[in-house]
């Protein structure tokens, strides 16, 4: 496979050494002239200097061919949208991933359709929930192009939902169990599935409607 | 008449000085404090200190109610980026965005973005006045 990795600094030489070692076909660019020559020590000629928001820089790197990937990987999220942007819409190229630096702009790419994109301060932040919870809903998995997330809900002694059968909830529009977890076995969750405190829940949901859900389960 | 004016540089703040003379409402938005200056003492007009990027900022400087805005920071990709959340997030009819370099200018006009190049502008000047220039015929010939 051919692969344009956009950006050398650590997230991108990174990559870049990796996929080289699969045996893959990469170009890797990066604007600093410091950086760059450190890398042309190792990546020799498959490393190019420029912009690679710049046209011209993108077609020296191949991009017309068009490449099988391009990797959007530079320390700046305006970069990684426009160069996103350029490689699918203008030159076709069929897989783009995206890194996003701020979180804070994860929206951006939402809006400009750029899937799927990668960020490390989201993913660190929920290993934290997941492994040190302090909240009684934990985002396990967002499934960005369904518009979907799978999240998992306690249930304690004092939740309204403890003793009732899942027919019976009230769930809310757009939202689903799909398994209980019980003395470390999992069940798929059924109409006559009965919830009980401790029970560890999967639910599927539409984003925004983790209160509601929350309400019906917990009640919080 | 509201306008919102991101990037407070020599171009951002001459656009937002001339519409505030022609009647607009005028909100500014700049990273940095020290760009109000070039507003002069007087500046009737919000101003706004910080990214463009920042959507909260943006539903400060009055975006929702905002007819036209106006993308002039020094940043090609920022101003792409802003002007498309303007145009897409917030339903804006008119965004007008200053991208410098011809080929992005080109895709992004292509893609429905309001774009200015004022490196396009200089070239057509420059080579306009550069065809205008009287040459003898005899240096033409040789």
């Amino acid at each position: 496979m051919y692969a344009i990795v956009a950006g050398g600094g650590k997230v991108g030489a990174n990559v870049a050494r990796s996929l080289l070692r699969l045996g893959n076909e990469v170009t890797l660019i990066e604007q600093e002239r410091d950086r760059f020559e450190r890398l042309e020590d190792e990546f020799e000629h498959q490393v190019q200097r420029g912009d690679a928001t710049e046209l011209h820089v993108l077609e020296r790197a191949g991009i017309a061919r068009p490449p099988d990937i391009v990797l959007a990987l530079t320390g700046d999220d305006e970069d990684n949208l426009v160069i996103s942007q350029l490689a699918r819409e203008k030159y076709g190229v069929g897989q783009v991933i995206a890194r996003v630096n701020d979180p804070r702009n994860q929206a951006h790419f939402d809006l400009l359709g750029i899937s799927p994109t990668v960020c490390s301060t989201s993913s660190i932040m929920a290993l934290v929930e997941h492994e040190v919870p302090e909240h009684d809903l934990i985002h396990l998995l967002e499934l960005r192009k369904e518009n979907l997330e799978i999240v998992e809900v306690q249930i304690d002694r004092d939740s309204p939902s403890a003793g009732k059968r899942v027919e019976s909830l009230e769930l809310p529009d757009g939202a689903r169990l799909i398994s209980v977890m019980r003395s470390g076995r999992a069940e798929i969750a059924v109409g006559s599935t009965q919830l009980e405190a401790g029970d560890q829940i999967l639910a599927i949901l539409e984003p925004g409607k983790e209160d509601e859900l929350r309400r019906v389960l917990l009640r919080r | 008449m509201k306008a919102l004016i991101i990037g407070c540089g020599r171009v951002g703040s001459s656009i937002a000085l001339q519409l505030q003379r022609e009647g607009w409402d005028v909100t500014v938005v700049d990273e940095n404090e020290d760009a109000l200056t070039r507003l002069g003492e007087s500046w009737p007009g919000a101003f706004l200190v910080g990214h463009g990027m920042d959507v909260d900022l943006l539903r400060d400087a009055g975006i929702e109610e905002t007819d036209a805005v106006v993308v002039s920071t020094d940043g090609d990709n920022t101003n792409i980026v802003i002007g498309q959340v303007a145009q897409k997030r917030f339903d804006i009819g008119c965004v007008v965005v200053r991208i410098l370099d011809p080929a992005r200018a080109d895709f992004y006009t292509e893609r429905g973005l309001r774009v200015v190049c004022p490196t396009k502008t200089a070239i057509d000047t420059l080579m306009e006045a550069v065809r205008s220039c009287a040459i003898p015929p005899a240096k033409v010939a040789s």
